[in-house]
């Protein structure tokens, strides 16, 4: 038999044998484009409770926004000129916006119980992203270059040693906390963020409990 | 602004005055949010704006 020859697997019926294919048909049953760009939305999402979740992601474009140009013209610049220290006062405000209206987006899902009807894993992303947002928000206040961040690397030491991570996270080790608060950490938001968007869309915001009507359940 | 933040004890409930009143500021803003009405659109015949 000819080595070279290929072997044809005839496609089996229903079921594509490209997984290109395969993908873009699982996409366009799990977020056709009307469920991810809607132009209008059932009556209940007419709540300012609704915002809360806008807020937020408005809040982080300006946290990434602000973080870019500060990373790009270091710390002296933040630190002792005008325009460094307006930016830095706009990522410091902007984190605390972040912040403030997750925490309310948290209060609004959690009295909704947006969980419901099959939404537990858009529930558990969400938890995540205010884990790592602590986390990115800590290794941040670390980042300072000022005496506040000694302050806090040198008393949080302790606590890490403690829980006994201090060996791969190490708060007095500034080349680590700071490539942590600008790369892995704003990253690993940013794509948390999207994927939890995603799942929304794909499901739609959840039925209020005793709500009729509207659209998908 | 470099003075120390005046503390609010309570029993066990120890916290700064700047963290109560940010917490305070944002159960108002939640029941404002569920309070205020939302300007509503043209609504469909399936109920949708």
């Amino acid at each position: 038999m000819d080595a070279t020859k290929r072997v044809i697997v005839p496609p089996v019926p229903g079921k594509p044998a490209s997984w290109t294919l395969r993908v873009r048909q699982a996409i366009d049953r799990g977020l056709p484009m009307d469920h991810l760009l809607p132009d209008r939305q059932p009556y209940y999402v007419g709540s300012w409770v609704y915002v809360f979740g806008v807020i937020t992601i408005a809040a982080l474009a300006w946290v990434i926004v602000s973080g870019v140009v500060l990373s790009f013209m270091g710390p002296q610049w933040w630190h002792a000129s005008s325009l460094g220290r307006f930016f830095n006062s706009l990522h410091f405000w902007s984190v605390q916006l972040f912040f403030i209206f997750m925490v309310l987006h948290l209060w609004g899902q959690y009295f909704m119980a947006g969980w419901r009807h099959g939404r537990a894993a858009t529930w558990m992303i969400g938890v995540v992203i205010f884990g790592v947002s602590i986390l990115t928000a800590f290794t941040g206040y670390l980042s300072q270059q000022n005496f506040d961040a000694q302050y806090i690397a040198i008393n949080a030491k302790d606590a890490m040693n403690g829980a006994g991570i201090g060996a791969f996270f190490n708060v007095l080790n500034f080349g680590q906390m700071y490539g942590l608060h600008v790369m892995l950490l704003p990253i690993g938001v940013t794509f948390l963020v999207v994927v939890h968007i995603v799942m929304v869309r794909m499901r739609g915001v959840v039925k209020p409990i005793d709500a009729e009507g509207g659209a998908r359940p | 602004m470099d003075s120390p933040a005046s503390y609010f004890h309570w029993g066990f409930i120890l916290i700064s005055m700047p963290n109560l009143l940010v917490i305070l500021g944002m159960i108002v803003l939640f029941a404002v949010a569920l309070i205020v009405p939302f300007p509503h659109g043209k609504e469909g015949e399936d109920g949708r704006h």
